[in-house]
């Protein structure tokens, strides 16, 4: 395993950003993630730093003697400037747990991630381990298949905390059995739109699923964007939890687009203007609040799906939305910007981006 | 009180809401008042997730009032430390609690049956196939509950194959 350097590897674990997975237009990504003890330590919150120390040691040892995501790179989040643990969040590879939220970085956490898949883990987050795939598009079954592979490599080698009858031992009860949460960001503003949202989302609660907001557990929804998980773990097959997700989902993803073709068959000239309103306010603007961004990137993604925009690529617009956050822009800046600096140079990065994708397609937009 | 929609059966959900700054109260009984997908359950979904944690834990705590149990002798958790974080502290907490934690787990996942896969630690081959043959003869017990009889014949033969392996 390679150590983390983010000046060579500006892209890091931004491979589910191309668009290429089945649904992009209205899924964004698929995660799947397992949870994963070990036994004879403390769980990670509880542990000493020398337990912590070991747990870390432990993995990274399996994992490079086993040739197991031999091509990864490690990312120990002590060594991170606190920018850099930031862009880490920003771009989903890590959670605020593994941060540690406010307080000190927490010793010995790290994150792995493979070069060659889209596949790796955290150590030491609110479990030993979390293994996780994040992919492009609507895939279920391919996300979970990448992590299956990868959890029984390592459980031949590592002794799980496992349990007779409550399967894989967890930090919080809620995780506990299989130790499965698989999410789907997935983009709704049709449904928002024709105010079918609260239904749908209802029903999603009734079928045992849940949701959230861009940023996982107790963040808003923005920009139309809702993240879409099984709400238990316990008490179901890891087949079952994902044939559910992929049905339900798949149901939602349906109703999303019979309500955006209702919206094209009842406004047609309401949803253009939206659309290239929208457009045009990202193209133009000169100062840019993130909501108001993704609010506005929500209407253009619209748009392309549609096809009522010429471009730019959902791979443009998706990298918009990781390089836009104020820990990127500050990075790209080399400095600590105010909020009103942050929302204008916010603005600079969409006006560039969608400046060079214009000029890199013949159809041009008029 | 009669629900007002089938005006059948007792009304036991009331829904009050003020629409264009009109009060109004609908009274409902539990299957009128799913059809319109109201669930009386959902008000308390938005409860963090430790509050709701720890409002199981005293509900199961209360049915154990008198066994004193914990703290746990490996991490030194406390049925207190649990209420307040709704964290565990180590694998060993839940033999501890196990009790306590079977009535939480069953109301978060309505099951305390791990039905995944049987984690096989890395060790001998016997110890491999006790491990599935526990898994399976679980899985054949709740077959033969849920009356599943084609299953649980799967299920049998799988034990009796994985038996014969030994003997032979």
């Amino acid at each position: 395993m390679r150590p983390f350097e983010l000046r060579s590897m500006p892209d890091f674990g931004l491979s589910w950003l191309d668009a290429s997975g089945p649904d992009s237009d209205i899924v964004l990504s698929t995660r799947v993630r397992l949870a994963r003890n070990l036994q004879g330590y403390p769980f990670s919150v509880r542990a000493k730093p020398a337990d912590r120390a070991a747990v870390l040691a432990t993995i990274r040892e399996v994992l490079e003697r086993s040739g197991q995501l031999a091509d990864a790179v490690i990312v120990e989040i002590e060594r991170l400037s606190l920018r850099e643990q930031r862009m880490m969040l920003e771009r989903h590879l890590v959670s605020r747990e593994l941060l540690g939220g406010e307080g000190e970085t927490p010793s010995s956490s790290a994150l792995v991630v493979s070069m060659e898949k889209p596949v790796g883990l955290m150590i030491n987050e609110e479990d030993h381990l979390r293994l996780q795939s994040l992919t492009s598009g609507f895939s279920p079954r391919q996300t979970w298949h990448l992590v299956d592979s990868l959890d029984e490599d390592l459980g031949s080698e590592l002794p799980y905390a496992f349990h007779h009858e409550f399967g894989h031992l967890t930090s919080c009860p809620t995780n506990c059995g299989t130790g499965l949460r698989a999410s789907v960001l997935i983009h709704l503003p049709g449904l928002v739109l024709t105010k079918e949202i609260h239904k749908v989302l209802q029903g999603i609660t009734q079928v045992g699923l849940t949701f959230r907001g861009l940023y996982g557990e107790g963040s808003e929804v923005v920009g139309n964007l809702f993240q879409v998980s099984n709400q238990t773990t316990l008490g179901k097959s890891e087949d079952d939890l994902i044939d559910h997700l992929g049905k339900i989902v798949g149901q939602v993803v349906e109703y999303e687009r019979q309500a955006r073709a209702v919206l094209l068959r009842d406004a047609p000239n309401v949803i253009e203007d939206k659309v290239w309103r929208a457009y045009g306010l990202l193209r133009h603007a000169r100062s840019l609040a993130f909501d108001e961004m993704m609010n506005l990137l929500s209407g253009v993604r619209l748009g392309l799906s549609l096809k009522l925009l010429p471009g730019p690529s959902v791979y443009v617009l998706n990298r918009i939305m990781i390089y836009a956050q104020n820990a990127h822009l500050e990075e790209a800046s080399a400095g600590t910007l105010s909020s009103s600096e942050l929302d204008i140079q916010r603005a600079v990065l969409v006006r560039t981006a969608l400046a060079e994708a214009e000029s890199s397609t013949a159809s041009r937009p008029e | 009180m009669l629900c007002d929609q089938c005006g059948k059966n007792e009304a036991e959900v009331h829904l009050t809401q003020i629409v264009d700054n009109e009060m109004t109260t609908v009274h409902l009984c539990p299957a009128c008042a799913a059809e319109k997908g109201l669930d009386a359950g959902t008000v308390t979904k938005n409860l963090p997730l430790s509050d709701f944690l720890a409002q199981m834990g005293k509900a199961a705590l209360a049915d154990e009032e008198a066994t004193i149990v914990g703290p746990c002798t490996y991490c030194h958790t406390t049925v207190d430390d649990f209420r307040r974080t709704g964290r565990l502290g180590c694998p060993h907490c839940y033999s501890v609690f196990e009790t306590q934690l079977r009535a939480i787990l069953r109301r978060i996942h309505g099951s305390t049956y791990h039905m995944g896969k049987v984690y096989v630690p890395p060790t001998s081959e016997a110890a491999e196939r006790s491990a599935r043959l526990a898994g399976l003869r679980r899985k054949l017990q709740r077959a033969v509950e849920a009356e599943d009889f084609e299953r649980a014949a799967v299920i049998r033969d799988q034990i009796r194959e994985i038996e014969a392996g030994i003997e032979g």
